[in-house]
């Protein structure tokens, strides 16, 4: 069980280490290598559950099935990417004097603790531990959010700290609801939070609180998941924070608290025994994938319209898991695989074309292609790839959800199509113009880190090709799970 | 028993008393011994129960609400707002009554939304869950009626304490590991805020949060 030791307890060391150390010269290094460590243990713990099933350690304290492992793994995978690109892109930061090396340091170390607290929520078999972990991810990113310190970013974090601060207040008097249920069935005491252990008897929890208490947590996790009309803080904080910032919290917070949403799905469903729960789900998805796509149009900021972008995205994963069903679980799993590596590499992309540009406002980037073919062609592949063109992962996964939406909610299908071709319009002008406009630009001090783009990208294009059978078996597994 | 069901009920109303003190009190200095008030109260509703349930574990708790509520954070608060020198601070609140009015309408609206799950509980302290949640949602009114960012903040930890309340009411308190959970939160949340009111205030040369308006949709 040494593995789930590993995945959290490095992360958790490196940011005390980096909290002292994070301004010296090797810091991106150590950051990096770090993750790096801390990939290669999730690596571990995940062929472990593929071989030998779920899996239940120190007093049923963390729990692990195919569900969070492909979560925990995806999250370690994407964290390391990530801090190989934040790399070069704050040491140039730090050259264009929009940062101090102090403030690198906290980069460095909250970074870290970021990670850390989204793999405890991942792992954590104790819904009350979910909840602490949850916020104690806002908490760690909401000085990132306002690490250049501009009134802009300043709002944003501000913006970002009481929005989700109220919102997971919502889903604490939810997770004490569930527990004043859980309490008659289980007994007082540490247990009676298991997930596990509610999973069990969750035929027996008394139906009238567990759908209130699921209303409350909806709310409250759906705040962090950025689902219409709770997604205020979400377009702020993603366009103000340093970029690695924006592709961690679009890739990887915004899935960990889809997953804690889904997970009080399946103990509420097994109580209710109605589709009380996915319902709202649904409600909730499809409002956010329409609003978001219709807001797409009105951005000038380039990060911001991503972050429209993801809550689009959230939506329509929100929805899949909402309708049920093997097919639409499985799409939605596909889905936050592939998004959460296609928007990374997005804003990877993106944030090295914005340093070398100068400027976020979409209008004043022009010509990516001439300048950096690479950036270029690595922000239009993302984008072709978001959007949902066939060869890559997203095609997949939207083409199953569709098919299910077809099959089960048919009355959905136009609303879904018709947001997707808005999105589409709305995001192809502007990449377009931005790759192959006119321009003048100048040259980075630091080379830019492009591997992670073309690397995401091209297993988004493997899983739009191929995926492979071991995947696709723990999707089936996840999905049972689910249901 | 009939002694404790009473107190704690007279706890609770002190309580609500508090919150809606909360909500109408100007002064930032003010504020921060109410939210003290506030928890010491929690705190000792903690003990009542305890001594009455013999639930030895609200004990503990109570000893962690008392540490946390009624010394640390208010200790924070107070040191916070003589550097960022606000100590004297008078908030411009327009018309006060209509917010009490607005209060009194939501905690009817609590009673009602808590009335089926305090008719589950078996918690002796089950009557005070409408209480709870009233706490709830006037911290909620007190977030939205602020302009000025401690004020906000003070809300939000009001917030947190009419949840402990109801965690209480209904359930005598959550297991001990979340509860301890929460609280690091709380703290580290506070410890975050306080180096955070004075990035707000270099941004914007005040803590008044009606300057943050560049992130809107409609302008951009």
């Amino acid at each position: 069980m040494s593995e789930v030791a590993f995945v959290l307890g490095l992360p958790l060391i490196g940011g005390l280490v980096l909290a002292m150390y994070g301004d010296r010269q090797a810091a991106a290094r150590l950051n990096v290598l770090f993750c790096g460590a801390t990939l290669a243990a999730a690596g571990l713990l995940a062929t472990r559950v593929v071989e030998e099933g779920p899996l239940l350690v120190y007093n049923d304290l963390f729990f692990l099935d195919s569900f969070n492992v492909f979560l925990v793994a995806l999250t370690a995978f994407v964290a390391l990417t990530t801090a190989l690109f934040s790399k070069p892109y704050m040491r140039n930061e730090v050259e264009h004097g929009r940062l101090t090396s102090r403030r690198l340091r906290l980069y460095h170390s909250m970074y870290q603790l970021f990670i850390f607290t989204m793999l405890l929520a991942l792992l954590t078999n104790n819904m009350g531990m979910l909840w602490v972990a949850m916020e104690a991810a806002t908490l760690t990113t909401v000085l990132l959010v306002s690490l250049y310190r501009t009134p802009a970013s300043v709002e944003a974090a501000w913006k970002y700290f009481i929005l989700c601060g109220v919102g997971i207040a919502q889903a604490l008097f939810g997770t004490i609801l569930l527990y004043f249920a859980a309490e008659k069935v289980l007994g007082a005491g540490g247990t009676a939070l298991l997930w596990t252990h509610l999973n069990e008897v969750k035929g027996d929890l008394e139906p009238t609180v567990l759908g209130l208490a699921f209303v409350f947590l909806l709310v409250g996790y759906g705040t962090k998941v950025g689902l219409v009309p709770l997604h205020n803080w979400l377009p702020d904080a993603h366009s103000e924070g340093p970029t690695p910032m924006s592709a961690v919290l679009s890739g990887l917070l915004l899935n960990v608290a889809l997953y804690a949403v889904v997970r009080c799905k399946v103990l509420v469903d097994g109580a209710l025994e109605s589709h009380f729960a996915g319902n709202l789900m649904m409600g909730f998805g499809l409002l956010s994938v329409v609003v978001a796509a219709f807001f797409l149009w009105r951005q000038r900021d380039v990060k911001r319209m991503f972050a429209y972008s993801s809550i689009e995205h959230m939506g329509l994963m929100t929805f899949a898991f909402g309708m049920g069903g093997p097919v639409a679980t499985f799409a939605g799993l596909l889905h936050m695989t592939v998004h959460s590596l296609t928007k990374s590499a997005i804003f990877f992309a993106v944030g090295h074309a914005a340093q070398k540009t100068g400027t976020q406002v979409m209008d004043e980037i022009r010509g990516l292609v001439v300048t950096s073919p690479t950036i270029g062609w690595g922000l239009m592949l993302g984008s072709v790839a978001i959007l949902g063109m066939p060869p890559f992962g997203v095609f997949a996964s939207e083409f199953l959800l569709l098919t299910a939406a077809m099959q089960q909610q048919p009355w959905a299908t136009p609303i879904l199509l018709l947001s997707l071709g808005v999105a589409f319009a709305a995001i192809f002008i502007r990449v377009q113009a931005m790759v192959f406009g006119d321009t003048t630009a100048k040259r980075l001090p630091h080379a830019p880190a492009l591997i992670p783009v073309f690397v995401h990208l091209a297993i988004v294009l493997m899983l739009g090709l191929y995926v492979p059978p071991y995947l696709a078996h723990w999707y089936r597994q996840a999905a049972l799970f689910i249901g | 028993m009939a002694i404790s069901a009473q107190l704690i009920n007279f706890m609770a109303a002190l309580l609500l008393l508090i919150a809606f003190a909360m909500l109408a009190q100007r002064r930032i200095l003010s504020l921060i011994y109410l939210f003290a008030w506030q928890g010491l109260v929690l705190a000792a509703n903690s003990v009542i129960v305890a001594y009455s349930t013999g639930q030895s574990h609200m004990y503990y708790s109570a000893l962690l609400t008392f540490a946390l509520k009624v010394i640390l954070l208010p200790w924070i608060l107070h040191r916070l707002i003589i550097k960022l020198d606000v100590r004297w601070d008078v908030e411009t609140l327009i018309n006060i009554p209509t917010i009490m009015l607005i209060g009194i309408a939501l905690v009817i609206f609590a009673f009602n939304l808590a009335l089926p799950i305090s008719q589950l509980a078996g918690t002796i302290t089950r009557s005070t869950l409408g209480i709870a949640m009233a706490i709830v949602l006037l911290s909620f009114l007190m977030m939205i009626t602020r302009r000025k960012a401690v004020p906000q903040v003070i809300g939000f930890l009001a917030m947190e304490n009419g949840l402990f309340f109801a965690a209480t009411s209904t359930t005598y308190g959550m297991p001990m590991i979340v509860e301890l959970g929460v609280a690091l939160d709380v703290l580290i949340g506070m410890l975050i805020l306080g180096i955070f009111f004075f990035q707000v205030r270099e941004a914007f040369d005040s803590l008044d949060l009606s300057h943050m308006e560049k992130l809107k949709e409609t302008d951009r």
